[in-house]
C-alpha cells in the first residue's frame, strides 16, 4: 500500500507536530477501501510508517465494527435494525433479505456476491428503514424497492 | 409553525450548501466581525450572555465550558466538533452537515478564535456518506478561499481544521472516548477529573461541542446575545433541531423554538400519528431519554394513563401526570421525569409492543458497551438476555424486578454515561408499561402480537 503514502503525507500537513497516531483510523480506512479488508502485512507497514505500536492497530481493528480482517462479498448490504427503523418495517425488510439471499446476517452468499449485516442506527431514522449498500444509503426502503435494488447488483 | 428559524431559515436546494450561496446568505460575516472587531474574551462573553446550552445531550452551558480556557495562557488548546451523531433516533447534525457545512466551519473558526485554538477537529461518524462528502468539500472550499490556514482576513489569526471519520462505535460520541479515538486508539472513555477543558486531546485543554451547538454561534455573534434571548424561553433560550421519526406522518428535522408544545408539534407540524392511530408513547430526545406516555404529553386531551388499564399496577415512581401540556424546554421535560437529550424524538403508535421496543434498545446498548467497566459490560448483557428470554416466551415472574435492580446498580458506577442511559431507558419503559411485561411473562406472548411496525400509507 506504498502508493497511499503521498496522500497520508498531505494529511499530515494539516495536523500539528507529533499527531502521527491520529492517522491510524484514516490510514486503515484507506487501506480497507483499496483492498477490501486489512491484511496482516498492512498492519506491520502502518505500524512502521506511523511509528505506533502494532498492538494499538490490532486493538483499533477489533474495537471498531467497520474494520474487517477478511474479504467479504462484492455487495455489502447493511440493514439498520434499531428502534426507528424497526418501527417502520426493518423486520420485514430483513426477512425479505434472508429469503432472497438465503443467508443470515453475518454471512456471505456462496458465490461471493452478497454479504448481509445488521447495523445500529445510521442517522437515517426519518427516512426509515435504511439499507446501506457499499457505503451508499438507500432510504425509505420497501420490499418492492429492495427487489429492484437487488436486480441491479451484479 | 414551530417558531423562529436560526439555523434552518433558508431554502434547501441542490447548491445551497456551497460556499458561494452560504456567503450570499451573509455567511462568514460573523467570523469577520469577530476577528476584526472583537477580542477573544468578548466572543466568549457574548456566548455566555446568550445562555446557549449544549445540544449533544447534557445541555451543559457553552459559556461555562469555554470560560475554563484562557486563550492567551500560551498553552496549546484544541477544539473538536462532535459530529458522531450516534444516539438512536437522532439525525439533526446530519442535516447541518449536508445542508449547511459552512455554518459549522464558520462556527468552528469563531470558537477557535475565542479559545486560542490553532488546530481544530471534526469527528464525524464513519457511516455518514453524503454528510462526509459535503463537509470535506466545504473544507476544501474554505481553504481555497483563505478561510482556513494562515492569517485569516489579515487578522493575524491562523487556524487549521482536520476531519476524522469514526469507524462504527456509539461510545465514541462520548466526549472523552471521542478524544481517545482522535488519538488513534480504541475508543475507551476516560475518568474525570481532570476535565477535558483541563486535559483533553493529547493531554492539552480541549473543548468539545456538538455540531448543532456550534451551529448557533454565528447567529449569536452576528446579532448579539440579547437578540438571541428573544427566542425560546428564559431558561432555555433559542431553538432546537428536533429529528422526528417512528410512527409519524411527516418525519424529518424541524427547528422548534423552546417553549413550543410537544403535543401540538406532533399533531400539527408533523401531521400526527401514522395511519390516524392513537398516540401511545413518545421518546423525547434519543433512546437514552425516558419514554413519555400520551397522557403525560397531553394531560388535557387524554384521560387514560399510559397503556396500562389498571392504574394500581403502576409503581409510585411512575410520576404524576402534570396538568400543563408538555413543552420543548429542559425544565418542562425534567418535570415529567425525562429530558430533551439529543432532540431525537421517536413517536410510537397505539398497538406497539413495548417489550419488543425495549428488546431492540437493550440489544443496542449490549452491542455498544465498550467493555471497560464491569457493571456496564456485565449489566448490558444481563439486561439484554432477560428481555430476550421474556420475548422468547420463557420469562420468569421475578424478571421485572431483576431489570430494575440491574438498571439501578449501573447508575453512577461507570466511567461514562452509556450504562446509565441504558438504565434510564429500561426504567422509563418499565415504569410506564410494566403491565405489558407482566402479561408477556404470564402468557408467554405479547399483548400486541409483538408488533413494532406501522407502515401507514407513505
Ligand atoms: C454514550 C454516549 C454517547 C454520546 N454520543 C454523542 C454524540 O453522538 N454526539 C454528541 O454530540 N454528543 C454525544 N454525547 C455527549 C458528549 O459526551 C458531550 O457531552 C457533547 O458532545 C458535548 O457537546 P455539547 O456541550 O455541545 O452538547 C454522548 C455521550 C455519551 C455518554
Ligand atoms: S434507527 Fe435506523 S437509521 Fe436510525
Amino acid at each position: 500500500m506504498k502508493h497511499l503514502i503521498p496522500e497520508c503525507e498531505a494529511l499530515k500537513a494539516r495536523l500539528p507536530q507529533g499527531f502521527e497516531s491520529t492517522l491510524v483510523l484514516p490510514c486503515l480506512r484507506r487501506v480497507q477501501e483499496e483492498r477490501g479488508y486489512v491484511a496482516d502485512g498492512d498492519i506491520d507497514a502502518l505500524a512502521q510508517y506511523l511509528g505506533v505500536p502494532r498492538v494499538q492497530i490490532e486493538e483499533v481493528l477489533s474495537f471498531y465494527t467497520q474494520f474487517r480482517r477478511q474479504p467479504i462479498g462484492r455487495w455489502h448490504l447493511q440493514a439498520c435494525h434499531n428502534v426507528s427503523c424497526s418501527l417502520r418495517g426493518a423486520g420485514s425488510l430483513l426477512d425479505r433479505l434472508r429469503e432472497r439471499l438465503g443467508i443470515e446476517p453475518g454471512q456471505t452468499t456462496p458465490d461471493g456476491r452478497f454479504t448481509l449485516s445488521t447495523v445500529e442506527c445510521l442517522g437515517s431514522c426519518g427516512t426509515a428503514p435504511v439499507l446501506v449498500v457499499n457505503e451508499v444509503y438507500h432510504e425509505s426502503m420497501t420490499p418492492e424497492k429492495l427487489d429492484a435494488l437487488l436486480e441491479g447488483l451484479e | 409553525m414551530s417558531g423562529g428559524k436560526l439555523i434552518t431559515g433558508f431554502a434547501v436546494t441542490a447548491t445551497s450548501h456551497t460556499l458561494g450561496e452560504y456567503r450570499a446568505r451573509g455567511g462568514y460575516q460573523a467570523l469577520e466581525r469577530a476577528l476584526l472587531g472583537m477580542k477573544p474574551e468578548e466572543v466568549t462573553g457574548e456566548i455566555t450572555a446568550s445562555g446557549l446550552q449544549g445540544r449533544g445531550g447534557a445541555a451543559f452551558p457553552v459559556g461555562r465550558k469555554w470560560s475554563v480556557i484562557r486563550p492567551d495562557d500560551g498553552e496549546t488548546h484544541y477544539l473538536c466538533a462532535n459530529a458522531d451523531e450516534g444516539e438512536p433516533g437522532t439525525f439533526k447534525d446530519r442535516w447541518v452537515l449536508e445542508n449547511a457545512p459552512h455554518l459549522l466551519l464558520e462556527a468552528m473558526l469563531i470558537a477557535s478564535y475565542a479559545l486560542g485554538v490553532r488546530h481544530s477537529f471534526v469527528y464525524i461518524r464513519g457511516e455518514f456518506d453524503l454528510a462526509y462528502r459535503r463537509l470535506a468539500g466545504a473544507v476544501e472550499e474554505a481553504y481555497g478561499a483563505g478561510l482556513f490556514g494562515k492569517d485569516i482576513f489579515g487578522s493575524g489569526f491562523s487556524c487549521d481544521v482536520f476531519v476524522v471519520r469514526g469507524a462504527g462505535s456509539y461510545v465514541c460520541g462520548e466526549a472523552s472516548a471521542l478524544i481517545t479515538s482522535i488519538e488513534g486508539k480504541k475508543g475507551y472513555p476516560r475518568n474525570r477529573p481532570p476535565r477535558l477543558t483541563v486535559r483533553g486531546l493529547y493531554q492539552k485543554p480541549t473543548v468539545i461541542n456538538n455540531v448543532e451547538t456550534l451551529a448557533n454561534i454565528p447567529w449569536i455573534i452576528a446579532h448579539g446575545a440579547q437578540a438571541y434571548r428573544t427566542f425560546g424561553t428564559t431558561k432555555s433560550p433559542g431553538t432546537r433541531l428536533v429529528s422526528v421519526s417512528g410512527h409519524v406522518t411527516r418525519p424529518g428535522v424541524y427547528e422548534v423554538e423552546h417553549g413550543y408544545p410537544v403535543g401540538r408539534f406532533i399533531h400539527e407540524d408533523c401531521g400526527g400519528v401514522l395511519g390516524g392511530r392513537a398516540l401511545k408513547a413518545v421518546i423525547p430526545g434519543g433512546i437514552s431519554t425516558k419514554v413519555l406516555t400520551a397522557s403525560e404529553i397531553e394531560p388535557h386531551r387524554l384521560g387514560h394513563f399510559g397503556d396500562c388499564e389498571d392504574r394500581r399496577v403502576l409503581p409510585q415512581s411512575a410520576g404524576i401526570p402534570h396538568l400543563e401540556p408538555l413543552v420543548f424546554e429542559g425544565e418542562s421535560l425534567q418535570a415529567a421525569g425525562s429530558s430533551l437529550g439529543s432532540g431525537g424524538m421517536i413517536v410510537i403508535a397505539e398497538g406497539t409492543c413495548m417489550v419488543r421496543v425495549l428488546q431492540v434498545m437493550l440489544r443496542f446498548y449490549h452491542h455498544e458497551s465498550c467493555g471497560q467497566c464491569t457493571p456496564c459490560r456485565e449489566g448490558m448483557g444481563w439486561l439484554h438476555r432477560i428481555v430476550d428470554r421474556i420475548v422468547s416466551g420463557r420469562g420468569r415472574p421475578e424478571d421485572v424486578d431483576r431489570l430494575y435492580e440491574i438498571s439501578r446498580a449501573n447508575d453512577g458506577t461507570t466511567i461514562c454515561g452509556l450504562g446509565d442511559a441504558a438504565g434510564y431507558a429500561t426504567v422509563g419503559i418499565l415504569d410506564k408499561f410494566r403491565c405489558e411485561f407482566e402479561y408477556f411473562i404470564a402468557h408467554g406472548r405479547s399483548r400486541y402480537d409483538g408488533c413494532l411496525e406501522c407502515l401507514g400509507s407513505s
